[in-house]
């Protein structure tokens, strides 16, 4: 009986010390201030978001090192796994001083955790200030730091091949200038395909779950664009974007049918195809347009057997047959924004700010941003001509500059969740096999929107 | 030497113990208390009483009791394809038939191959046959659904042969002879000498197949990802998204949580006092 009480209470002391021991450690992360470190030098932590980064911004850390002498940690999470390690990490008493946010949902998701960059060199050097994410202060709480771009890119060899046939219902890029022309052209290419060397106009369109961004986010920002700036609604004022009407609906099934309808597949076989099938199927000459933005062009050049040169890849803007599409461009924005931790010590994040004031706004890092990470970087540190090498990078920077078009701004970065996201490509992928009626999929869009954005509040 | 072990006992299972508070009980108790607070990270939560539970529960989109109910079709099913399959596989190859171990290996080899890429690997097996029909897995949930069970039951069979194996073998050979001289055919001899002597088996058995069923995550994840429009989701991958796709909802993430292990713990006991009493002492 006594040994039995020996051991009870051994194994009550092992867990109280063991709880004891967790819960102080925890409570660090929360007042790093206050513990007497060394006050002069200062902590930069950066978790990075994309992994096909890593190696530029490890060779940045070591730059800047030999510059400054302050070291600097990249730490890159997995990909997809973002949320999952900055929810880690931001946990631990190293907490990153430096994460990254999607947009203005991913700012309120973390809206505890960001420092006030309101007087920083980041944001007085941002060129269009009302990029950056305002708290409900009016204080500048993200910066974004990389701009990209999306549109319909299309295979010039092909195009140009289509051009020269006789009776095409286009002689150029040029002529395409509205929904009802695009139409015309891709149903027209659809039915000669065989002429020319193509299985399909578009590559498919890839529904898989996890594989359907291209549609229930970028395709969906065209017609969510137009019907707030139809109605004169600020995607920042969160009353009015509570609730929307999809009013332009059938603008995006009617591009959405275009896609599906003149593809290299079936549209009941969409479920099976990702967004990596869609982009080799373009890079083998199999397909003559696709839905995608300049980050693809690694994706076309990296495809064993890849027919696209450099010179042959072109964008058209995603007409939906909506506002004035005449003047439409691209859909330019950003949904990579730039937070400092609000909860490290001030040492840790002014010297995360002199890090990143560094990088955007002196030569030597601007340089290094051209060079080694290869954005486009939305800061006017940066030459308007400073244009990143892919042809697809260069040609959005073209478009940006270009005053004679309207570009879509992304207005998706106040999509309000992933679930929304999730179950809008679920119900597409439901349509495209014929299961579901486009009435019922806007119900739901509207339905799902609504509960979604109660739900972040 | 029983009153020496007895003596040392605290200092022989202390390793052990420090090990499962650290990786169990310790998060166990911290999880606990997160599921009735409101959180984003899980070192700054705010009390909010039973407030996760009803959203878990209550709410339309939480999607929570129709992947209780499929994740619980799923189970019923796989039990017993997976215990019939590998039982029948088990009497096959204790027949002393040639080439007996040769398949014993065959049949154990998908055990061996992680559940991602077995997901993966007969997604595109599932989606090339239905290619015929111009359908994929997708198309409807039964498809996802029979897709799962094939796989599962793939996987699951030839372990559960191997523990089924070896109970079969343990019978002792005088019951068998014994039964023999006395005249007792195929069936009788299933019935009331092999099945009561392997009801250990069937124990561990039903409470793997059960817990492992209730439990899928990989292959659910690759192979559906619980498509068509969440219609194949099953709880370990409803949680899953439920706390990391949507802001406001870790908290009812974690909720969920603690429901789908005191629904494991309980299933499990229910079935282990079930299946044990069943047992022969022998």
């Amino acid at each position: 009986m006594k040994k039995r009480l020996l051991a009870l209470t051994l194994t009550a002391l092992l867990l109280f010390t063991l709880v004891a021991a967790c819960s102080p450690s925890s409570d660090n992360a929360d007042n790093t201030a206050a513990s007497g470190e060394d006050v002069s030098g200062g902590r930069v932590y950066f978790l990075n978001f994309k992994p096909e980064q890593d190696a530029a911004y490890q060779e940045i850390a070591k730059q800047y090192e030999a510059a400054t002498g302050v070291k600097i940690k990249v730490e890159t999470a997995a990909s997809g796994t973002y949320e999952q390690t900055l929810r880690s990490e931001l946990a631990k008493s190293e907490s990153p001083t430096i994460f990254q946010v999607n947009g203005p949902v991913g700012y309120s998701a973390w809206k505890d955790y960001t420092a006030d960059l309101t007087g920083s060199e980041i944001y007085k050097h941002l060129g269009d200030k009302s990029m950056a994410i305002a708290g409900s202060d009016g204080n500048i709480y993200a910066v974004p730091f990389a701009i990209e771009g999306y549109g319909i890119i299309a295979n010039t060899k092909i195009l140009d091949k289509y051009f020269a046939l006789g009776g095409s219902k286009a002689s150029s890029t040029a002529d395409i200038k509205s929904f009802a022309k695009l139409k015309e052209v891709v149903e027209d290419m659809q039915a000669r395909k065989s002429e020319l060397g193509i299985d399909g106009v578009f590559a498919s369109t890839s529904l898989k779950p996890g594989e359907d961004w291209r549609w229930q986010t970028h395709l969906v920002n065209v017609p969510m664009y137009y019907e707030w700036s139809d109605a004169g609604i600020d995607i920042a004022d969160k009353a009015a974007t509570a609730e929307i009407k999809f009013q332009f609906a059938d603008n995006f099934k009617d591009i959405f049918d275009l896609y599906l309808n003149n593809s290299t597949i079936a549209p009941s076989l969409t479920g099976s195809k990702t967004v990596d099938d869609s982009m080799s199927e373009f890079a083998l000459g199999k397909a003559a347009m696709v839905q995608n933005g300049n980050w693809a062009y690694g994706q076309i050049s990296g495809v064993d057997g890849n027919t696209v040169e450099p010179g042959d890849v072109t964008y058209l803007p995603i007409y939906i047959g909506a506002g004035g599409e005449a003047k439409q461009g691209l859909c330019i924005g950003s949904e990579n924004y730039i937070c400092i931790n609000g909860k490290a010590s001030a040492a840790d994040q002014q010297a995360s700010q002199d890090f990143l004031a560094w990088l955007y706004t002196d030569p030597a890092g601007v340089a290094l941003v051209t060079e080694q990470l290869g954005f486009i970087a939305p800061f006017d540190t940066f030459a308007g001509d400073a244009k990143p090498s892919d042809p697809l990078g260069a040609q959005v920077v073209d478009w940006n500059v270009d005053g004679s078009n309207t570009n879509v701004p992304w207005v998706f970065t106040i999509f309000p969740s992933q679930q929304f996201k999730d179950n809008f490509g679920g119900n597409l992928l439901l349509y495209a096999q014929g299961q579901m009626e486009w009435s019922a999929i806007k119900d739901a869009v509207i339905a799902d929107w609504k509960t979604e954005s109660a739900n972040a509040e | 030497m029983y009153k020496q072990l007895k003596r040392y006992f605290p200092i022989f299972v202390l390793p052990t113990l420090i090990a499962f508070a650290i990786a169990f009980v310790v998060p166990f108790i911290l999880g606990l208390g997160l599921s009735f607070s409101k959180f984003t990270l899980v070192t700054d939560a705010t009390f909010t009483g039973f407030d996760n539970y009803v959203r878990a529960f209550t709410d339309p989109s939480s999607n929570f009791i129709p992947a209780l109910g499929f994740t619980a079709a799923f189970t019923i099913v796989c039990i017993i394809i997976v215990n019939v399959g590998a039982f029948a596989l088990a009497m096959l190859l204790t027949k002393g038939l040639k080439g007996s171990n040769a398949f014993r290996s065959v049949f154990f080899a998908p055990n061996l191959i992680g559940g991602i890429v077995l997901g993966y690997v007969w997604n595109t097996i599932l989606n090339a046959l239905l290619l015929s029909a111009d359908r994929t897995l997708l198309y409807k949930p039964e498809y996802g659904f029979w897709g799962l069970v094939l796989v599962v039951s793939w996987q699951m069979i030839g372990y559960m042969m191997i523990i089924y194996i070896s109970g079969i073998n343990n019978i002792p050979g005088d019951i068998r002879e014994a039964a023999a001289i006395d005249g007792v055919n195929k069936r009788q001899s299933l019935r009331h000498i092999i099945l009561p002597s392997v009801m250990p088996s069937i124990t561990i058995c039903t409470f793997l197949t059960l817990t492992n069923s209730f439990k899928l995550f990989d292959q659910n994840l690759a192979l559906t990802n619980g498509g068509p429009a969440n219609k194949t989701e099953m709880l370990a991958l409803n949680i899953y998204r439920t706390f990391y796709n949507r802001n406001g909802w870790s908290g009812p993430g974690q909720a969920k949580a603690v429901v789908f292990f005191l629904l494991v713990g309980a299933i499990a006991l229910i079935q282990l006092r079930l299946t044990r009493s069943k047992e022969t002492s022998n």
